[in-house]
This record gives structure tokens, sequence and C-alpha cells, in this order.
């Protein structure tokens, strides 16, 4: 078919409804006899709580209960204590926001403290294995550090940052009987469902959440955190509709950061560049009620051919909240070290950093050993040089435009295409339109644009008639919305449930006497906006031959599953490419002109990847220059907690930015050939930055965020 | 936020008369409204002044009358401001964002409080919040803090970036109460922290500013704001620099310098003004004089990289309105 409506630039179809306030995000949600919740949190970071005083609290107007009692519920940190500065001690609630807020701003907690410790770099912060990443070796790299002949062993620290989404965090739970429905700002709703029946000790197939619209959360909204648990616990225990929004200030300790890390990367080569031997040491924060690792390790040992690895993660648990997934994680902080210390090697060897990249870059995966799936790695490379006019990158210090020096920078970026198993349902009607549904989540991709897109195809129907429906519990099961995989993996379902249906009705026609296609052959029939049609025979639209049938509609549940990966690897690859001027005397780092090459599968909707590489450009200008969650550690205070002091980039930091996609589907890892593209679009967008800055200035900086004060 | 009354006031009387009863004023709300709802402002009555005439800006041979109602963005790129006193211009539209300096005007302007992240949370020590509590912000997070104008008591930045400019340019406010009228240099009206941190500025319970004056002169229509932060735009300054510069027949005749981002006040750097007056303008004087910037600064463990750039920014602002040759 030459109409296709996967590859096309469809804007988002439910774009307008997002525009013009249509929407319904979760606080958006008014149930009758509903009550405010605003959430008191502790103000020390570790200590017993002796005694909570709610008397002037209760006396105020409004407020129907302030609840201090948290023990018929399960919560990640012990019952009493407390575990971290910002833990959710009391819950105030009241027939309006501003009573609610009020009474939670007299409710008084007593607390014994105990010495608390919560800077990773504090002598007392005890360094423990990772229980989920494995040290790893091949060959022997500290003997190739000692070999050279050409080392580089430095240090890299990355801060740490928090997801700020537009979105608050915010629930809204209504207990009918034992039956409980929440609207939730979720990127899984069905696995929020089913920790709240956990926590709340109820059925799961009781508890129903509802997501349709995330107004952003860059993995903020992946796990269900406790505010979610307390605003079920509380309805239930007023027997009465409980809203709970988390303040910007309380989302900083209340739904997971970027953990802060310590990396030592050391890497031994050749005067040709060839890379020898990599040691990479890696620490990150972590809460000590809760371990939460992440894959910063796994670039080093698996990007380029290099015989000698050795990898170690630790986690060093201190007393601060959990930790989270934020986009590109792990990748992100790892590339960092990894595509500074390249950068650094180009220069020893004198070797050009796109052509030093090429000369490592491996064909099969290097932790694995096995091939991979598809692997545009080095297109990208010089795809990216050519886009970008990296040929008139000069040397260091080299370029000055009246107070600015100029420079470029470039790195590589590479994640696993993640996949999942999920399930799809794929509904055709008699009038024409159909229907598909799964129970994912769509925080900004654009997933139910893209869902339509690959349906329409499926069913043969034009995208219009098509309308994709997500984010309730009720659906077909899906996994979290996370870690790139959600096109991949249902994507995949909706296609195959598309493709099922369609089938269905297609043999219902050929074997229906009635039917101009009776006894075609169904691999000879093709459908074309909804009508049957084969040679030598006639055609009919699906709403025909299911009227004859005395049906509405029909549908076909599909569930698909990836592979199990052992014989090939699914990567996704780019490269990045940026220019930035420093003020020569005043330090400044600005973004000139930024260019990603991606390698991702088929694009199912170029607009839609486009602005989700742009995102991606964005939040690593951030991580690069901006970003940085500032806490005294002398109590363990987030001290820059709201959007004035925590920095964002604005538009004025991000002004000319571009992404293309190399041309290519990759069949070999989905039906639908796609591979993720969320995070990969972060990933290497730090350390280009900083190769930037040093191709400016000759200043190497090692610490995130690149702040001025790091180059005056 | 705490519960409070609010009040229209129909006239200046009004006001006044709401005022002198311990109502707290209220214009734009951007700055009072964020306080309140963090509840380090606790008003129990709020008077909304936003109904009385001081929108005026009028411009004389002699001086810029700016009314205190007049809106951020309206007295930035008003024609007169614009080409006699740029830096008032610049200064503004380097400030906040334009949805703020849409609403925010130029008497709460002047009147914001600090942005130290200790005074904004009510459950750190704070000695300008919450005298004799302490204050912790010097033994804490510090990079954005003072350098200049502190005490032990206090560190904090005063966050406007216009009063650099009115300080620069000798700016008056104008004020009035029931007991009359009273004149006082921007200078004086913001108060150092000393010992009374709390004590910010110089207006007596119930007064209202009416408006600012700007005394004109043949500086003023070369002179321009530079204002350095980690962020392009909407932050505010790390170090910022107001410079007028009266240059005739080769020789700089008056100097306007003043800094912010640094101090606990608009910060006039007299001494560099000293040091630039009867001479030949260029790089070597900017070098000269600027090395003066920061003197007298206290650096604290996070904000040391201030007295160098503060320094700088000072160099690059004569240089860019002086001219580098
Ligand atoms: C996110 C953010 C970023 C910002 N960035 C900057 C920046 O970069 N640079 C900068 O300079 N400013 C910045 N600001 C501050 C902004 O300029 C001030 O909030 C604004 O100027 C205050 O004016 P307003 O009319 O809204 O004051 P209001 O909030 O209405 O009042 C502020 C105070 O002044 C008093 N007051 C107001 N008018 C009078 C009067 N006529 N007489 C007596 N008392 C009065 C009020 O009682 C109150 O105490 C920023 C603010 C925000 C929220």
């Amino acid at each position: 078919m030459t109409d296709m409506a996967t590859g096309t630039p469809l804007s988002r179809v439910d774009g307008l409804l997002k525009v013009t306030g249509g929407a319904d995000y979760a606080a958006d949600h008014n149930p009758p006899g509903l009550l405010h919740a605003v959430l008191v949190t502790s103000t020390v970071s570790r200590a017993t709580i002796t005694g909570i005083d709610t008397a002037k609290a209760r006396a105020l107007p409004g407020v129907a209960d302030v609840i201090t009692d948290f023990g018929g519920v399960k919560l990640p940190f012990p019952a009493g204590e407390i575990s971290f500065f910002g833990q959710p001690v009391a819950i105030a609630l009241a027939g309006t926001l501003q009573q609610a807020q009020h009474a939670a701003s007299v409710v008084a907690v007593r607390v014994t403290e105990k010495p608390a410790v919560t800077s990773m770099d504090d002598r007392q912060a005890i360094a423990v294995p990772s229980e989920e990443v494995a040290d790893y070796a091949r060959g022997d790299a500290d003997a190739a550090l000692k070999a050279g002949p050409i080392v580089l062993d430095n240090s890299f620290t990355v801060a740490r940052e928090n997801h700020n989404p537009m979105e608050l965090p915010a629930t809204v739970a209504q207990w009918s009987g034992d039956e409980l429905t929440v609207w939730d700002k979720t990127q899984w709703v069905q696995g929020t469902g089913k920790h709240i029946a956990a926590a709340l000790d109820v059925p799961e197939s009781s508890v129903r959440v509802i997501c349709p619209f995330i107004g952003g959360a860059f993995g903020s909204a992946g796990r269900t955190w406790p505010h979610q648990v307390l605003a079920a616990y509380a309805a239930r225990r007023v027997k009465r509709p409980v809203k709970l929004v988390l303040t910007r200030k309380q989302m900083y300790s209340g739904v997971g950061y970027r953990p802060e890390s310590r990396q030592r990367l050391a890497l031994a080569a050749g005067a040709d560049g060839r890379i020898t031997g990599i040691v990479h040491e890696l620490k990150t924060e972590t809460a000590r009620y809760e371990a939460y690792s992440e894959d910063a390790a796994e670039l080093p040992k698996m990007l380029y051919t290099s015989p000698n690895v050795r990898s170690t993660y630790r986690l060093v648990p201190v007393d601060v909240s959990a930790g989270t997934f934020m986009r590109g994680p792990g990748f992100v902080t790892g590339a960092f070290a990894l595509e500074s210390t390249l950068d650094e090697l180009a220069e020893r060897v004198d070797i050009d950093p796109v052509e030093l990249r090429l000369r490592n870059v491996a064909d099969r995966n290097q932790i694995t050993g096995t091939p991979f799936t598809q692997e545009r790695f080095a297109d990208c490379l010089r795809r990216g040089a050519e886009a970008f006019g990296w040929a008139r990158r000069r040397p260091p210090k080299a370029r000055r435009e009246g107070n600015l020096l100029i420079g470029m920078g470039m790195a590589s970026a590479a994640h696993p295409n993640y996949m999942s198993a999920a399930s799809a349902v794929a509904r055709i009607n008699a009038d024409g339109t159909a229907v598909v549904a799964s129970a994912t989540a769509d925080m900004g991709p654009g997933t139910a644009t893209a869902m339509s897109q690959l349906a329409a195809d499926g069913l043969g129907l034009p995208v219009a008639k098509v309308r994709a429906m997500l984010g309730d519990s009720t659906l077909p099961t899906a996994p979290m919305h996370a870690g790139s995989a959600t096109l991949a993996s249902i994507g995949s379902a909706v296609h195959t449930a598309s493709v099922a249906v369609r089938d269905a009705v297609v043999r219902m026609a050929v074997l229906d006497p009635a039917s101009p296609l009776y006894q075609a052959d169904p691999a000879t029939v093709t459908v074309h906006n909804g009508v049957m049609s084969a040679p030598g025979h006639g055609s009919e639209r699906y709403g025909d031959v299911l009227r004859r049938h005395g049906k509405d509609s029909i549908d076909s549940t599909q569930t698909w599953k990836p592979g199990d990966g052992k014989k090939a690897s699914s990567y996704e690859f780019g490269a990045v490419f940026a220019e930035v001027s420093v003020d020569i005397r005043l330090g400044l780092v600005r973004i000139r002109r930024m260019r990603g090459v991606y390698d991702i599968g088929r694009v199912v909707n170029p607009k839609l990847a486009h602005s989700q590489a742009i995102g991606g450009l964005v939040g690593g200008i951030g991580m690069a220059l901006l970003e940085s969650t500032a806490r005294d550690h002398r109590d363990g205070r987030i001290v820059n907690a709201n959007m004035a002091d925590y920095l964002v980039p604005v538009h004025a930091d991000v002004p000319d930015l571009e992404a293309e996609f190399l041309d290519g589907a990759d069949t070999a890892s989905t039906p639908i050939g796609v591979k993720g593209a969320a995070e990969l679009v972060i990933i290497g967008v730090p350390a280009a930055i900083a190769n930037a800055v040093y191709n400016a200035t000759g200043v190497r900086v090692r610490d995130l965020p690149i702040t001025l004060d790091k180059l005056l | 936020m705490y519960p409070f009354t609010f009040i229209k006031a129909p006239t200046e009387s009004a006001a006044l008369a709401a005022g002198a009863q311990g109502g707290k004023y209220i214009a734009g709300g951007t700055t009072l409204v964020d306080l309140m709802r963090e509840t380090v402002e606790r008003p129990g009555k709020v008077v909304d002044i936003t109904a009385l005439p001081y929108r005026e800006i009028e411009s004389g041979p002699s001086a810029l009358r700016v009314g205190a109602l007049v809106r951020m963005a309206d007295l930035a790129a008003h024609p007169v401001v614009r080409s006699r006193f740029p830096v008032i211009s610049q200064a503004l539209e380097l400030s906040a964002s334009a949805q703020l300096r849409n609403m925010a005007t130029i008497g709460g302007n002047i009147m914001q409080r600090p942005r130290c992240l200790y005074f904004r949370d009510v459950t750190a020590a704070c000695n300008r919040r919450a005298p004799g509590t302490g204050c912790a912000a010097i033994g804490g997070e510090n990079r954005g803090h003072a350098v200049l104008g502190t005490s032990d008591q206090c560190v904090a930045t005063h966050p406007s970036d216009l009063a650099v400019a009115l300080v620069a340019l000798d700016a008056v406010v104008l004020l009035r109460s029931r007991d009359g009228d009273r004149r006082i240099p921007v200078a004086e009206f913001i108060r150092r922290p000393g010992t009374t941190p709390d004590k910010e500025h110089d207006l007596r319970p119930g007064e209202l500013i009416v408006g600012i004056e700007v005394p004109g002169g043949a500086h003023t229509a070369r002179s321009g704001y530079l204002k350095v932060r980690d962020r392009q735009s909407y932050e505010f300054a790390l170090a910022s620099a107001a410079v007028a510069l009266d240059i005739r027949d080769g020789v700089i005749r008056d100097a306007r310098v003043a800094v912010g981002g640094v101090a606990t006040v608009p910060w006039r750097l007299s001494d560099v003004e000293r040091l630039l007056i009867g001479k030949a303008p260029g790089a070597e004087l900017w070098a000269a004089a600027s090395a003066h910037a920061a003197d007298g600064a206290k650096p604290l463990h996070g904000n040391g990289f201030k007295v160098e750039l503060a320094k700088r920014t000072v160099e690059r602002q004569l240089a860019s309105i002086g001219g580098a040759a």
C-alpha cells in the first residue's frame, strides 16, 4: 500500500485536547465529596518520631482529619522512623486545598534525632556492592593500563538531578465499597494498581487505575511512590474521595531522582588509537532503605572493542530518599565518562575524534559476543560528521569571535533496544471505525498517535477512523511505559492484534457464500480504506460482512513477546555533535547548535521522533550545563527545590537543535522494525558538550554541570 | 498560606488608612504571593493598591519620574527610557520573565525580598525571617550569596536588577504616609543586614512608595547593564554591573558603577568611579579600575568565584559602554 499511515508526520491525535485544556490529567478529577490531602513531611534526615501534635490543625475550619498513623499501609521505609528529609509523616485533609495546606503547615512533628549521613562523599558513608550490577572483567585491564603506551585515568562526577516535569505528581482515590478507583499520574497503571493493592492488602482485582494523559514524567512516575499509596489509604480512612498533589518542593524527595555519581575511568590505548584496556569504577548514592542501581556500567563494557575491561559498581547507602530512573538512566552517566575520555584520547594520539571512534567500533556486543540485529553506529558517526560540518573543527582554543571562544565536540550514544511482552486489543466496528487499546501510558512521546498509525496499517483503515486507548488498568496487559520500550513492545502488540482481527474478518468473508470474496484465497485479500478485495473477486467493506453475521464489532486480543535475544543483540545507536561558545573572561557556556543522528530502526512518525530527539538534546543540555539538586549535608535538606533555583534550560538556552534518523527497519527485533529512541537521544549529549567546551577553551571539565565558576 | 482578609483600596487615603492599621500592600503580587504560599509572609490583611494612580512615567529635562505602579515591562519599553536611560531598560528586560514583567511593578521590585534558599524555607534558621535563629546560609549552600556588605547575621544578596541601575544613577524613592511625604535615595532606602537583617528597608509602617525619581545628566544616555548567570535567561544574577559614563573630548567626566548579585544591597563602586573620572577611556583603565570592584569582599566557602567574577563583569561592562580602545 502506498498510503501507509506509518512513516507519516501525523500530528498528535490528542494534541488538540492538550492545547485546549480538554485533556483530563489526574488532578483534574473532582469526584463529589472530595477532600484535599496535603502531606506533612519531615525536616530532619534521620530520627525517631516521638509525637505529632495535630490539635491546632484539627481545630481549623474545613479540616476533616489529620492522619498520623500509617500503620495500616505498607511503605518502603520503617514506620515511626524518619529515614530521609522530606519523608511523609502525616496527611492533612480538608474541604479546600488552602485549608488542607494551612492545616499541614501547623502540624508539629516531635522527633528524637539520630546522626545522619546524607553525602556519598562522607567518610562515614560505606560503599557496598550492587546486587543488580555484578562486577565484570574480561582479559586483564589493569595489566593493559600498566602496558600503555597511552594511558588516561580520570575521575568524573555527576550531580544529582530531579526530573521536574510540568505535571506534579497527583493522585485522586475513590472507594466504592471494596472497589478502589485511582486517577493517577503514572507511567504504569497496572503496576500502580498492583502496588497499591499490595500496600493496602486488598485484592489486585479491586483496584482500577486510570491515567490517559501525563504532563511529562521522564521516569519519575514509573514506580509507585508513597504519596500514591497514602492517597488511597487516606480515602479509605476518611471514607471520602481524596486528592493528593505533591508540591513542587515535595516532588524533590517524593518521586526519585537521578543519583549523584562518582566514576573513575581509566583507559589504555595504542598510538593508533585502538583501545586496549578500560577500567571503570563507579559509585552512586542510594537510600539506606532501598537499593537503586542503574546501568551506568554498561557502555564502557559494551560499546568499543577492548580486549581488556574491568568494571565495578558500588552503591553508597545514605540517609536520603530513594533514587529512580531518569531519562537515559545510567547510560548517560557512563557515556559522560567514556566519551569524555575518548575525546582526550583523540587529542593524545592526534586522531580526529570521529575517526578514533570508527577505529574502535565493534561489530558485535562486546559483553555477550553476539552480533547486532542491525547496527548502523558507524553510519551515524559518518553522517553526523558530514551533516554537522565537523571538518570545520579546529584545534583547541583556535576559534575566537570577539569575547567568545567557539568549540565543537561530539560523542557516541548507544542504548539497548529494550522490549517486553505486551498485549493489545484491536476491534473493528461495523460502522467502519476501529479501536486499539492497551494498558500502556503516554508520557509525551505520542504513544496513542503511533498506536493509531500502526493499527491503521494493520487494519487497512485510514488513521482518522482508528481510535487508540491507553492508560486504564482494565485494558490488556502492558509493561511499564519506560526504558524506550513502549513502541517496540506495545506497537508490536497493536500490530499483531490489528492484523489478527483483520484476518478474522477476511476469513469470515471468504467463507461466507453471500460475500463477493467467497472462496478467495485469504492470502490474496488486501484491505484498503476498510474495503476488502481480492484479484478475480469483488469487494466489500468490513461492515458488510460483520452485519450479515449480526455483529456490531469483532475484536482480537493478542500478546506479543520479544525473542530471547540470545542469538543477536538489539541496540540503538547515535552520534551527537555540539558547537558551543564560551565567554573568554566570564566563563559562560552557551550552546550554538547541536545535531544528533540516530539509528532507531523504522520511524513510525518522523514528527514525533524528531520532537523526542529535540527533547533529549534539551535534557542533555540541562544535565551538561545547569541541573544540580543542591543539598545541605548538615541536615540533608534540598535547598533549591523549586523551579527558580533548580535550573532547567529555557528557550534561550536551546537555539538550533536538529535530529536526523537513518533509514532502516530492524525487523529481526520486532515485526514493525522499530527500536527505541527516548533514552538514546540524551545519552551522548553531556559528553558532546563537555568535549566542545574543551575544544573551545582547552579546559576539560569532568564534573557536571559545567557552570561558569569551573571556567573562570 | 495563612488565612488573611483582602481589600482593594479605592483611593490613596483608603490605602494609607488600611496600611496604617497594619495592612500589607500588594501590587503585582509576584513576590508577596510566593512568600505567603511558603508561609514566609503571613499578613492578616492584604491591601490591593493597583487602583491607585501611580502609573505615570514623566520625563522632564532634569529627571525621570516613574510611578510606583508602573509595570516593569512598560518602563523598560518607554522610548525615552530606552534612549536616555538604557541601563534601566536593560536591567528590567534582563529580569525575571516576560510574564512576570507584565505583572510586577516598580515599587514592588525595589521591595522584593531575598532569594536566599534558607530565607524562603521556614524550617531553616534565618535571622532575616526569624531574628535570632541564626543564618543557615553562612555554613551551608551559599554559591549564590553575597561577598560584599555581609554581616555575621546575614549574607543574602539583594535580588533586584533594577535597583542596581537606580543606585548607580542616584535615584530617589518617593514615599507617602498620613504624616506626609519623604524622599530617600534608593541607596539609603535599601539597608545592609548588619545586626538587624530583618530591617530590609527604610519604609515606615503604613507608608507607600508612590514613585521613584532618577536625576538626568550627561552620563545616563551612555549606560548599560550586564547580567551574568548560568542560564541564558530567567535567572537572578550571579554578578551584574550597571555602568554609566560621560565621556567628552576623550576624557571620562562622570562615571557611575554599581554591581548586583554579589552584595547584600545594590553596591555602588565609588572607588572604581574615582579611578575612572578624569582619565582617558581604554582597556588598561578598565582593567585597573575594575580590579577594585570587589574590594573588601568576604567570600564564603561556596561563592569565592564571585570575587573574580565581579571584577570581570565590571571590566567587561566598562569596555562595552566606554569602548575597548
Ligand atoms: C521566578 C521569578 C524570577 C524573578 N527574577 C527576577 C530577576 O531576574 N531580577 C529581578 O530584579 N527580579 C526578579 N524577580 C522579582 C520580581 O521582579 C518581583 O517579584 C517584582 O518586581 C515585584 O513586584 P510586584 O509588583 O509583583 O510586587 P508585590 O509582590 O505586589 O509586592 C512585593 C512587596 O513590595 C511591597 N509593595 C509593593 N508595592 C508597594 C508600594 N507601592 N509601596 C509600598 N510597598 C509596596 C509589598 O507589600 C510586598 O512586600 C523574579 C520573580 C520571580 C517570581
